[in-house]
């Protein structure tokens, strides 16, 4: 690991920590309001300063994390799963079961995705569930595609063939032998997959479409920032920073990730 | 090339007819409407308003109508902007958003690829490492990051160039950055390794062994061969640009089809959102089209 790798890595270790024990480490409870210091510069009781009504930022940040990590990890999970399982059957049945099920894919991937979680999110009532459901209503598609392709040329491998001489059954064949060798993309598709979501649901959250209170997000922040951005660029200033530096972490992590798996550079490594 | 050009023509239609109907469903099945306000408008008066926009009947005849409407070009009329029609504002709009995305393709394409070409020419040398650093801060700084921090930079400490609205070419620099900027990391990064693939082939070396400068051998050789794979993400790369003029639109307060799109669907005015939805999606598969007859009058070996 190189010395940006370590660093990504670390960051993120030191942001997922923060948001899990987020009740605990906060030096301020996130909306209580200190109403003789509304809009205050960072100090030493307020470490990145306050918003107009007085409520502690940092605090503010690490609860935001919270939202911003669960949607971005918890919506690319269930996006691999439900793809990785769509697109290792039609990849592995095949024939007009597969062409049927990637005309389906294809039209869902056509659809204008913004526009798409933008309605979905905003009919569900912009809390974090309908965020959560347009996500990976739009996500899961790209990952069928990725899988089914990777399916369709495991499949023809000789071990693949040797299993099915010896008797293995589809189920296990799929399971015990495609499978695993798809671990590493799934692996690097959930790196790229995370930061993606976290970027889609902070601008939705910007442009107000988002995360509605009581939940705030980073994007959440940033929008509540973006209205005093001539005189207060600091409340702008951290949320815009935290996520940025975490979808940086996630690019790194995956370039590297994408990198190691890739046999043409195994050299490199060893 | 008519042919092929009328083929996907048509299987673009089931993607709108997809586009709208589930565009349609999803903005009925929840309750509540556009004219559910703070104040409860009186029940007759309700009904009577209901009734002129056919919003009492069932949903089904609702969208049924809506479609015939949509073959007769009629796009309805807008429920909150009174006495204008959704193909007013979008007639209106329309220019706009393809203004500025057209500048921030410009911007893509004309930073993404010399970067991409130079680092790949100069490879592993420090040129390299500040166009692929670039290119990854790119691909990591959201486009709204990138608007805000050109705006209080440029707009309100520096004074260089106006915060928002949309009133001339000095209107346009920022939000065509701001837009362009992030997708240009990636173009740069797919162009240089295109490049290098090019650069290390053996025409190249004929090309050099001829006594060719290496101008003409950038330009001619390599860029025309490595430019494929940076056609084949343009589609895509439309899409994006499409749904990133929102935020951009929203940040530098431009009457584009975005800003109208986000006070439709707060104000859940349905024709606008159905309008401006299928205009969107129009234009995807457009450039998809587009980019596919591009990518087949370049390059002769994927002619049908």
């Amino acid at each position: 690991m190189n010395f940006f790798s370590k660093l990504s890595f670390g960051f993120l270790g030191v942001i997922f920590f923060a948001a899990v024990f987020a009740p605990w480490i906060t030096p301020h409870s996130y909306e209580t309001q200190d109403t003789l210091n509304t809009l205050a510069t960072p100090s030493f009781s307020h470490l990145m300063g306050t918003d107009r009504l007085g409520r502690d930022l940092f605090s503010r940040l690490i609860y935001g994390a919270r939202v911003s990590l669960f949607i971005g990890v918890f919506t690319t999970l269930l996006a691999l799963v439900i793809g990785t399982i769509y697109g290792s059957i039609s990849g592995f049945v095949g024939g007009r079961m597969d062409g049927f099920m990637m005309r389906i894919v294809d039209v869902i991937f056509a659809l204008p995705d913004m526009l798409m979680i933008i309605l979905i999110t905003v009919t569900m009532g912009r809390g974090i569930l309908g965020m959560f459901i347009a996500l990976t209503l739009v996500s899961w598609v790209t990952v069928a595609r990725l899988v089914r392709g990777e399916v369709l040329r495991i499949k023809e491998k000789t071990y693949v063939e040797a299993a099915r001489a010896l008797g293995a059954s589809s189920t296990k064949i799929l399971t015990k032998e495609i499978l695993p060798n798809i671990l590493g993309l799934m692996v690097v598709t959930m790196t790229f997959r995370v930061p993606a979501a976290i970027l889609a649901e902070s601008t939705l959250s910007f442009i107000g479409l988002g995360i509605a209170p009581p939940f705030s997000s980073w994007g959440t922040m940033a929008n509540e920032g973006w209205k005093s951005i001539k005189f207060h660029p600091h409340l702008i200033l951290f949320p815009s920073l935290a996520i940025f530096l975490t979808i940086l972490s996630f690019n790194f992590l995956g370039d590297r990730f994408r990198d190691y798996l890739d046999p043409r550079n195994k050299a490199r490594f060893n | 090339m008519l042919k092929f050009f009328f083929k996907r023509l048509l299987h673009g239609i089931p993607v709108l007819f997809v586009v709208s109907t589930i565009t349609f469903l999803i903005m009925r099945v929840v309750p509540g409407g556009p004219f559910d306000q703070e104040k409860k408008l009186p029940p007759e008066i309700l009904a009577n308003i209901q009734a002129k926009y056919h919003l009492d009947e069932p949903v089904t005849t609702q969208y049924l109508f809506y479609l015939k409407q949509l073959m007769h070009g009629d796009m309805g009329p807008s429920y909150k902007y009174i006495g204008r029609d959704v193909a007013d504002i979008i007639f209106d709009t329309l220019p706009v958003s393809i203004t500025l995305g057209v500048l921030a393709m410009f911007v893509v394409v004309g930073v993404g690829v010399p970067m991409g070409i130079w680092s790949a020419y100069r490879q592993d040398s420090i040129i390299d490492r500040a166009c692929m650093f670039y290119a990854t801060l790119g691909i990591s700084v959201p486009s709204f990051i990138l608007g805000t921090v050109l705006v209080w930079l440029i707009s309100h400490k520096l004074q260089w160039l106006p915060p928002a609205l949309w009133e001339g070419p000095r209107y346009m620099i920022l939000p065509a950055i701001a837009l362009g900027a992030p997708f240009s990391g990636y173009i740069a990064r797919l162009t240089r390794s295109a490049a290098l693939e090019v650069l290390a082939s053996d025409y190249i070396r004929t090309a050099r062994a001829k006594g060719l400068t290496e101008t003409v051998v950038l330009l001619k050789h390599t860029l025309k061969n490595s430019i494929f794979p940076i056609i084949s993400v343009l589609g895509p790369l439309t899409a994006g640009l499409v749904t990133g003029s929102f935020v951009i639109e929203f940040i530098f307060s431009i009457p584009g089809m975005g800003s109208f799109f986000i006070t439709a669907v707060t104000n859940r005015d349905y024709p606008l959102i159905m309008g401006v939805t299928l205009v969107y999606a129009v234009l995807i598969v457009f450039a998809n089209i587009l980019v596919d007859i591009i990518y087949m009058w370049l390059d002769p070996r994927v002619r049908v």
